[in-house]
């Protein structure tokens, strides 16, 4: 090794040890924000509780004793009962509390997955569609998000419900097709600024129709919001149905939902508080989670709020 | 601030319109109408009814008809409650709502606005940790479950207060259904005000104030409290929908006597004239109390009324 100095020996060195060593590690934005989320301890359990709760909902009913529709003529109204598999106890008709509360849970979850999805779908379509024309098509879109957000609607709902039948089809709809304005906003205002990015002037420039860009190149950039906000609808309309059905327009017998069990659960709170105490259990826990969750995946992938 | 207003007012207008105009179309696509009975009506009766209720004109007629009715206070015949006019009956529920609503809606907002500034003030202590949990409970537990358990613990196992029903004047009977109604509301507001408050008390104009040594009661309420609401303000017209709405389920499930109870019974019983008048009057009361809040909002920031 003539010729080399002491410093060409340690650049040398060096360059040698870099070689063997692994080169660094980048972390994506979906890593970071995964690892925040998992140092969010509410946020873990609540999503391990409604893990729980979705997993006994969805199989559950094949686990249990009895059926949701059997009728148990040896006990009705009658309190949990291990020996007779009736863990929940009875309710005034003898049927098995567990099987109707797991019933009702998928019914809730269901609406709640569906309404969710229904108003992700239009939120995002009208919010994206109205940040990327911008101008007048903006300002008259966004005007009548306004009206409708004045308009008490939950009273359009009761109103729709009562005129064309209590069809759980409908309250899916419904409901959905009403909870979408607070996500238009949010997707308007995040279009707003997307759309003046680089990538968006480069597919316009290359010739991608407005519909390709808002598609293809600004919806797939909207999924943190987006995340975050229907995690925080989901809550908003577990509620809004249980409240239906405690109205008596929502879900109809023979099916069932927790707000349906709550209302039915209530009178006869006194003599039987186990048909209201194990239904508001379940459903005061959903929506603990869900907002736990939410506000953790807030945390998680919109740093700048911190 | 006048012509701020009256911008304001212009603008209340078409939505009103158009809730009355969803309403009534709504209403005319309602299958069956009022004079489906068991038995036929004579067809002489028929158009002799027909023709008093104005169903023999062509569809638009009756629509200005029935908006000319409701400017002029007329919201047609209920089709269940006999001998009664909707208006009358609305008349009859809507002092009992506004009394309800707004005994909540004013307490929840003092109550967490308090909340709100208490939590801020004493940031990360004990106080700051019991309104997290209360709002919690606000938030998550829905109107109707919170007023099935508070009739239960209070009005049958403790019998402090009536577990529903209304007797004139009686202020025990008040106290649960109101804070039904409020608690979520205040808890929403108390919320947005420790978190604008905290956000102001670390502005600079606060510190000059601190370094001047004013006191601290001087320095809240004089300096931080008007910046501070100015996002607990622009929550209040949405709070109050939520808030008014709430009361539909409040009122039916303590059996008071407000239009809330009018319109689920007549929701349930397919009373579409009474429904419809009842919205319209839900829809007509969030937008005056809406305006209302938006004078306040620009009173507190001069800002939003030159936009």
């Amino acid at each position: 090794m003539a010729g080399l100095t002491k410093k060409d020996a340690v650049l040398t060195a060096y360059a040698e040890k870099l070689e063997t060593l692994d080169a660094p590690q980048g972390r994506s934005l979906s890593q970071d924000a995964f690892r925040r989320l998992s140092a969010n301890r509410a946020a873990m359990v609540s999503i391990f509780v409604l893990g729980f709760i979705i997993l006994a909902a969805l199989i559950g009913p094949f686990f249990v004793p009895w059926d949701g529709g059997t009728v148990d003529w040896g006990s009705i109204r009658k309190p949990p009962d291990f020996s007779k598999g009736h863990y929940f106890g009875t309710d005034q008709n003898g049927r098995d509390l567990l099987a109707r509360l797991l019933q009702g849970t998928q019914m809730s979850l269901m609406v709640a997955g569906v309404a969710t999805l229904v108003s992700v779908f239009i939120g995002v379509i009208y919010g994206a569609v109205s940040g990327y024309f911008g101008g007048r098509v903006d300002a008259m879109m966004m005007r009548f998000v306004d009206i409708m957000y004045a308009l008490p609607y939950i009273l359009f709902v009761i109103i729709l419900v009562v005129i064309f039948g209590r069809s759980p089809v409908l309250l899916f709809v419904g409901i959905g097709a009403l909870e979408w304005l607070t996500m238009a906003r949010i997707v308007r205002g995040q279009t707003l600024s997307l759309k003046e990015k680089e990538f968006v002037e480069a597919a316009r420039a290359g010739g991608a129709k407005p519909w390709t860009i808002i598609t293809r190149h600004i919806v797939p950039n909207l999924t943190g919001p987006v995340v975050i906000y229907a995690t925080l609808t989901v809550p908003e309309i577990i509620i809004t149905e249980s409240f239906l059905s405690y109205l008596g327009l929502g879900v109809q017998e023979p099916l069932t939902s927790l707000g349906t069990l709550i209302s039915n659960g209530t009178p006869v709170a006194e003599v039987m508080p186990w048909l209201l105490v194990f239904p508001a259990i379940v459903l005061v826990s959903m929506l603990m989670c869900l907002t736990y969750i939410g506000d953790g995946l807030r945390d998680a992938l919109d740093p700048k709020d911190h | 601030m006048l012509g701020y207003a009256f911008r304001r007012v212009l603008s209340a207008l078409p939505i009103a319109l158009i809730a009355v105009t969803v309403a009534f179309f709504i209403l005319r696509l309602a299958p069956g109408g009022p004079f489906d009975g068991e038995r036929a009506l004579p067809p002489d009766v028929l158009a002799n009814l027909r023709a008093h209720y104005n169903l023999d004109q062509p569809i638009w007629m009756q629509y200005f008809i029935y908006v000319k009715g409701v400017v002029t206070g007329d919201l047609g015949p209920s089709m269940v409650v006999e001998d009664f006019t909707v208006s009358q009956l609305i008349a009859i529920g809507l002092p009992f709502t506004l009394m309800l609503g707004l005994t909540a809606f004013v307490s929840a907002t003092a109550i967490g606005m308090l909340a709100g500034v208490v939590a801020a003030v004493n940031q990360n202590k004990w106080p700051d940790y019991a309104l997290v949990l209360v709002v919690m409970l606000g938030v998550v537990i829905p109107n109707f479950l919170m007023g099935g358990l508070l009739q239960l613990v209070f009005g049958v196992y403790l019998k402090w207060l009536p577990a529903g029903g209304w007797v004139n004047g009686s202020l025990p009977h008040l106290v649960l259904p109101v804070t039904v109604l409020a608690w979520p509301h205040a808890a929403r507001i108390s919320r947005l005000m420790r978190g604008s408050m905290i956000e102001v008390l670390g502005t600079n104009f606060i510190r000059t104030a601190k370094s001047k040594g004013i006191g601290e009661r001087l320095m809240l309420t004089r300096h931080a409290l008007k910046p501070a609401l100015i996002p607990v303000v622009s929550y209040l017209g949405p709070g109050l929908s939520y808030l008014l709405t709430g009361s539909l389920v409040v009122e039916n499930i303590f059996g008071l006597p407000g239009i809330g109870k009018y319109f689920v019974t007549a929701a349930l019983n397919r009373d579409y004239g009474l429904v419809l008048g009842t919205t319209i009057f839900y829809v007509a009361l969030i937008l005056v109390l809406n305006l209302l809040v938006d004078l306040v909002y620009a009173w507190l920031d001069p800002r939003v009324r030159f936009h």
